[in-house]
């Protein structure tokens, strides 16, 4: 018998590996709603979803947008770009205001690390965290777990590399969580000004050298490179970064063994990874986008109390 | 007509005078008349019985945030001040970075006022140590202690510019009054929340490291050794920067320090779950700085207690965290939480406490108080160290209720607060 999930999905962090393992489990069934001709299932039917962007947001936001209404969930987005204290709102009122309106779920994307905690923690309805801060982006996590599951069949074991800005990655923090919870091992490599200070504590390895990592690992997961660390002062340039930390085709070719590649997009196309790596044979990016779709139907799911093994079932009309 | 009160059958706990022991205590005119092993009561005294209970030299705060003016929704002098008096304070330093800041005569002479309007705790005014906070160029100091300021400092702010800093050290020695610093390398703690390390990863939260802090504190030690000025260096919260005013003291370095209560007992562990109401500047370190801070409590490295109380309004509070203003009140849970948690724990003792939370604050800014020897200002706290209670903000009487010590069981609480031979404070 699988563990629930709780009221929400805030993170990874606290989530034991059964119940990691029930959410990729239910987002098999998922999968083939999408492969459909008509890609609609009951599941969610009377169920209002808002999806609260804080943050601009495109793949995150439709991805969960195509995952709703797949499941027939009424839903609502609302945007807004900059903090919702600069726009005279605090986070705290906005809650209420939702929850006046008798939702039933809430995605979130914010700025600041522990928003989505402090909105659970305030509101009855469901809150799925679409990305805090610096803190954790949980579906982001699920779905590269799916998708390094999809090409290996397992996790346990694995050696996975996340390369990039560390330090500022909600997304790193996730898959770190994440990966370790099922047995897999963990490194980090970047710019020693975008590892967090106390990275080793995690149970990650360090890397300093990319061509060190990819020696070691069996997966990549490469981050985007914000322009803004550039202009911060982490890294001197984008060419520079590319050529220290740039995963090229030459360097791919130089492993031990095939390397699998991920990134969570949008990507850098000749920063942290070259054209010919994106669209070659490593690559699963757009595997992950696909498998984004499945992870956040199962989320969805489960969090209105839907019994991971009636999953098939309620893909047919059965209620969640 | 005369005012007397006889405190009877207390234990007299008096560092300032090797005292600690039964005596009865009385108080005439706002000062200390007599003291002896016993009194007579005389006619027309009000007689409070204080068996059981300590009799010490009244509680100073040399390190609170008033809000007034300007920010009178998160506290006033008045509501301070009575937060003070129930916290078992005789007297509160209050610190000049207000909305606008006390950087002239004329608004330390408006702090002085309303401190005086409040009829509790004392209060006592501390100037900007630069005109407009801006770290720029010396506020009028002479004009501020004409005016009854009673120290300078930039809190809130370190002084950045070592220039400056060497100006202050140098010209405050005129006054006689010492120069307050709020230690913090702005450069190096930028845009962090809370202390940086595996709390701070894990959160995601920018971090602000021990070196941010411990930088700043070598600095000011060596321009308080090129200048021979009075230093105090506020709230220490790092193992490096304990150390570092050990080394200093022992060169013979004219320097005070202060200790935090929470700094004392809290580790970055209670920010988990984003708690605002644990989010401070300097931020709460880990359990190695607060064992540090510990010994050099109780080595006398760190020789005050101070609360750095300061209030936010709760909406403020309620807030994603890095949006959360930084600060806690302290005056209503400093001697019970000190009492409890380093005093029983023994780290230090009962008469040490009262060194470190009465008689050397005033010594350090040169305050009247601290002791009670006869003739000195009739400012007395009565602590029954055995009554238990819970740290219910609602209670509070400070206007603001963000205290990391929320239901709490603690023991120790001011009896009296006793401020020129007028009872301010009762429980």
């Amino acid at each position: 018998m699988s563990e629930g999930l709780g009221k929400d999905l805030v993170g990874l962090e606290n989530l034991s590996g059964a119940q990691l393992l029930t959410i990729l489990d239910t987002a098999e069934p998922f999968k083939e709603i999408s492969e459909r001709r008509i890609k609609k299932v009951p599941v969610l039917r009377g169920k209002t979803i808002v999806n609260l962007f804080f943050e601009s947001s495109t793949r995150t936001r439709i991805s969960f947008e195509f995952a709703e209404k797949r499941l027939s969930a009424d839903t609502v987005n609302i945007s807004s770009t900059g903090s919702s204290v600069t726009k005279g709102e605090t986070l705290v009122d906005t809650a209420r205001n939702l929850e006046a309106m008798r939702i039933d779920m809430v995605v979130m994307r914010h700025g600041a690390s522990g928003a989505a905690r402090f909105l659970a923690e305030r509101i009855p309805s469901n809150v799925v965290n679409a990305g805090d801060g610096s803190h954790e982006h949980p579906t982001q996590g699920l779905l590269d777990l799916l998708t390094i599951r999809d090409h290996y069949g397992h996790l346990d074991g694995l050696k996975v590399c996340i390369v990039g800005d560390i330090l500022h990655s909600r997304v790193a923090r996730s898959n770190i969580y994440g990966l370790l919870a099922l047995g897999a091992e963990v490194g980090v490599c970047g710019p020693p000004t975008l590892l967090p200070p106390a990275a080793g504590e995690l149970g990650v390895q360090v890397f300093r050298r990319i061509e060190e990592a990819i020696e070691w690992a069996d997966v990549l997961n490469v981050l985007r490179l914000q322009l803004e660390r550039m202009h911060a002062g982490y890294v001197p340039s984008l060419r520079e970064y590319n050529r220290v930390w740039g995963v090229s085709m030459a360097r791919l070719e130089a492993a031990p063994r095939e390397l699998l590649v991920l990134h969570p997009g949008p990507m850098n196309r000749g920063v942290e990874i070259d054209s010919d790596v994106a669209d070659g044979p490593h690559s699963v990016i757009l595997h992950q986008v696909t498998n984004g779709v499945a992870i956040r139907m199962a989320v969805l799911y489960l969090l209105a109390g839907g019994q991971p093994e009636k999953a098939e079932a309620a893909k047919q009309g059965a209620e969640a | 007509m005369s005012e007397k009160l006889l405190l009877t059958g207390g234990r007299v706990v008096d560092p300032s005078q090797d005292l600690d022991g039964p005596h009865d205590v009385l108080l005439v005119d706002g000062a200390v008349a007599s003291l002896a092993t016993r009194l007579d009561a005389p006619e027309d005294a009000r007689v409070l019985d204080c068996a059981g209970l300590i009799v010490a030299p009244g509680l100073i705060d040399v390190h609170v945030h008033l809000r007034e003016p300007g920010e009178e929704h998160k506290e006033t002098i008045a509501s301070g001040a009575a937060a003070a008096a129930a916290g078992g304070f005789t007297a509160v330093c209050a610190m000049p970075n207000t909305d606008p800041p006390i950087d002239d005569p004329a608004a330390v002479g408006f702090v002085a006022a309303q401190g005086l309007r409040a009829r509790a705790a004392r209060v006592y005014p501390v100037g900007c140590i630069s005109v407009g906070r801006a770290g720029e160029r010396l506020a009028l100091v002479g004009e501020m202690v004409d005016a009854g300021a009673v120290a300078i400092t930039d809190d809130g702010s370190p002084v950045m510019d070592s220039g400056l800093m060497r100006l202050a050290l140098e010209y405050a020695q005129t006054f006689g009054i010492p120069v307050a610093d709020h230690p913090e390398d702005l450069g190096l703690s930028a845009g962090g929340h809370m202390n940086e390390g595996l709390v701070s990863t894990r959160l995601g939260l920018p971090g602000k490291p021990n070196a941010s802090e411990d930088i700043h504190i070598v600095r000011d030690l060596l321009l308080a050794e090129l200048t021979g000025g009075r230093l105090h260096l506020q709230h220490v919260s790092t193992r490096f920067g304990v150390e570092s005013i050990r080394q200093a003291k022992a060169r013979g370095v004219r320097v005070t320090a202060e200790a935090s209560p929470h700094h004392l007992v809290l580790t970055q562990d209670a920010v988990e779950g984003y708690r605002t109401e644990a989010k401070m500047n300097p931020p709460l370190r880990t359990a190695a700085d607060v064992e540090a801070v510990r010994a050099g409590l109780a080595d006398g490295t760190l020789d005050t207690i101070a609360t750095d109380h300061a209030p936010h309004h709760y909406d403020e509070k309620e807030a994603a965290f890095a949006d959360a203003p930084n600060g806690v009140v302290g005056l209503e849970t400093a001697l019970a939480v000190v009492l409890t948690r380093v005093v029983a724990e023994g780290v230090i003792d009962l008469p040490t406490m009262i060194e470190r939370m009465s008689c050397q604050p005033a010594r350090a800014f040169s305050l009247p108080g601290g002791t009670l020897a006869e003739g000195a200002p009739a400012d007395v706290t009565v602590i029954d160290t055995e009554a238990s209670w819970t740290v219910d903000p609602k209670a509070f009487r400070s206007k603001s209720r963000n205290t990391p010590f929320a239901g709490w069981a603690l023991r120790g609480r001011a009896r009296y607060t006793i401020v020129g031979g007028r009872v301010v404070w009762e429980d």
